[in-house]
């Protein structure tokens, strides 16, 4: 459905997008993740010709981005980061227009705006002004709009930015449907690790205009990341025996700070309860213990050496381990 | 796929609903015209031929009402361009000129809606109307908003996110072409660099052209020069729109 070549974008100096090869199979859904400015929304406005690409190509649904335009975008959706609608406009009349911009007839233009203001729920607000509408029920409205003549391939750019938790989980709800009632293909971009971790199957991660990685969330995990457990030791004395004997255990790394010890190890949450029994029977009292999962922010700290959280201190986590 | 002609009737129809659902609002942009109507039309003195000065005031104050409306419709856009509407109406097939010219085309309904306003208000306090004329004279000034409302559309694509940009061009060029093409006080009687100034303004061939045409002189000099001016900002605007929408994004 998507397939790109060295897709570049440069805005004056600054490289955008550097060189991006993306291939989207039919019926997947994908997340592109990265921070604000990694180039997520240049690649994705690239791929629905809002931005010409510098250079490189694209083909999206079968049509090339730069010769290829109007069929390009007959054949997509796309849902943006701002509200679709016009304020002064009333939704349905907007759901209408755009059916007609998409070569719907008046008729079926009426009926699938119908359709789908039943379907989203916004039957009661459908024939309101726009600048009357919660910013839940304007989301809901672009949706509305992107999905109008029922697109085979669907791109949202953050579509989950500025909305409440309810109205996020709710989004999400309409995503999934989507792609398992009629096996639309989605490419998405977020910087929501959840959002990325629970939705997509596959989650590209994306920073400086290119891609970094490139796999499952629970493959990404396991590669980048691993399980980490962190032993609080009763004595110094307690911790030089625990972190003897845990370096014993296959394919660990400790790193000891004071009394506490951090172990990275893979499968951690099978291995600690046999290694707390030893640590017992070598009489060593440990005072806590805490196994973490890896989540899609370590492995993008494991790649670029940053945190994708806005504002967190770089490398946090680590700092902890020596605390 | 759809016809540059459907593209187009897409676009207009969008624009001209918020208009049809809340009618009202052609009036807004009428306010000031109809004060200078009300407060300004009584000072008139009477013309030498002794017919009331409403019938040399009248076709000015559409024109004025026109110009005003039109000149701000720019805004429309600068505000779905800010909360995403345009970028919405970008990425679907509609043809990028197609996405002007419709738009541009709608600042024709207001303005005959304002005209036969102001044309009702006045007849009572004497205004005489010649309806061919008149009906022509609408068609001329018609020619003169689509461009405009082109030009204005222009205004706002260039102004991206900057609104002070766009309301500061558009009030800075208002009065001085406003003025300049004798709109409410005859330019005859001013200074010659003032006379010569209006005669670079097209704006003071069309409101000749109004005059004439309100009044019922359909065949004269003054008409045939009022249309060209027209069509010939309408052409301008279009042509200038057009490039800036395709540039758009």
């Amino acid at each position: 459905m998507i397939e790109t070549h060295e897709l570049t974008r440069h805005f004056k100096d600054v490289r955008a997008v550097d060189g991006i090869d993306l291939r989207v199979a039919e019926g997947e859904l994908v997340a592109l993740l990265g921070p604000n400015g990694a180039g997520k929304s240049t690649t994705l406005r690239m791929l629905t010709t809002l931005i010409p690409p510098t250079s490189g190509t694209a083909r999206v649904a079968g049509f090339d981005v730069t010769r290829q335009q109007r069929q390009v975008r007959q054949h997509i959706g796309y849902i943006g980061q701002g509200n679709g609608a016009a304020h002064s406009q009333r939704g349905r009349d907007e759901l209408i227009s755009q059916g007609r911009a998409y070569g719907l007839t008046v008729r079926a233009a009426r009926a699938r705006a119908a359709e789908l203001i039943d379907s989203l729920g916004l039957g009661e607000v459908a024939d309101r002004t726009v600048s009357t509408l919660s910013g839940g029920q304007r989301r809901r409205l672009d949706i509305a709009m992107g999905l109008i003549h029922a697109p085979r391939l669907l791109f949202l750019d953050e579509p989950s930015t500025g909305l409440d938790p309810q109205n996020r989980a709710n989004l999400q709800e309409h995503i999934v449907a989507l792609r398992r009632e009629h096996g639309t293909t989605i490419l998405l971009t977020t910087h929501y690790l959840d959002e990325a971790d629970s939705l997509a199957e596959r989650v590209i991660v994306v920073d400086h205009g290119r891609i970094v990685a490139d796999d499952t969330p629970d493959r990404l995990k396991a590669v980048h990341a691993g399980d980490r457990v962190v032993l609080t030791l009763a004595t110094g004395a307690d911790a030089d025996r625990a972190a003897a004997l845990s370096a014993r255990v296959p394919a660990a790394t400790v790193t000891r700070g004071g009394r506490t010890l951090h172990i990275a190890v893979p499968g951690a949450p099978a291995l600690v309860p046999g290694l707390l029994a030893d640590l017992r029977a070598d009489g060593v009292t440990v005072a806590a213990v805490e196994v973490s999962r890896p989540t899609l922010d370590d492995v993008f700290l494991n790649l670029t050496g940053r945190s994708l959280r806005e504002g967190a201190p770089v490398a946090a986590d680590l700092d902890l381990v020596g605390a | 796929m759809t016809t540059f002609a459907a593209d187009t009737v897409t676009v207009f129809s969008r624009e001209l609903r918020p208009v049809l659902r809340n009618p009202a609002s052609i009036v807004f942009s009428m306010v000031q015209p109809l004060f200078f109507l009300a407060l300004f039309a009584p000072l008139l003195p009477d013309t030498p031929d002794g017919s009331s000065a409403l019938q040399w005031f009248v076709p000015g104050i559409v024109v004025m009402s026109c110009l005003f409306g039109t000149s701000m419709t720019g805004s429309n856009l600068l505000f779905e361009m800010q909360t995403g509407s345009h970028e919405r109406m970008l990425v679907t097939p509609l043809r990028r000129p197609a996405l002007l010219v419709g738009r541009a085309l709608k600042e024709i309904v207001p303005m005959f809606a304002q005209a036969a306003l102001i044309v009702a208000v006045c007849v009572p306090f004497g205004f005489e109307v010649h309806l061919g004329g008149a009906l022509l004279g609408l068609a001329v000034l018609a020619a003169f908003c689509v461009g405009l409302g082109a030009l204005s559309y222009t205004l706002a694509l260039a102004s991206k996110n900057q609104e002070w940009l766009f309301w500061t061009v558009q009030q800075t060029l208002l009065f001085p072409l406003l003025l300049l093409a004798g709109m409410l006080l005859p330019v005859e009687g001013g200074p010659g660099w003032l006379q010569t100034a209006a005669r670079f303004n097209p704006l003071t061939y069309v409101v000749d052209a109004e005059r004439a045409l309100f009044n019922g002189e359909v065949a004269a000099a003054t008409t045939v020069t009022g249309a060209l001016a027209a069509v010939a900002v309408g052409a301008l605007g279009l042509a200038v729109g057009v490039r800036a929408m395709r540039r758009s994004a």
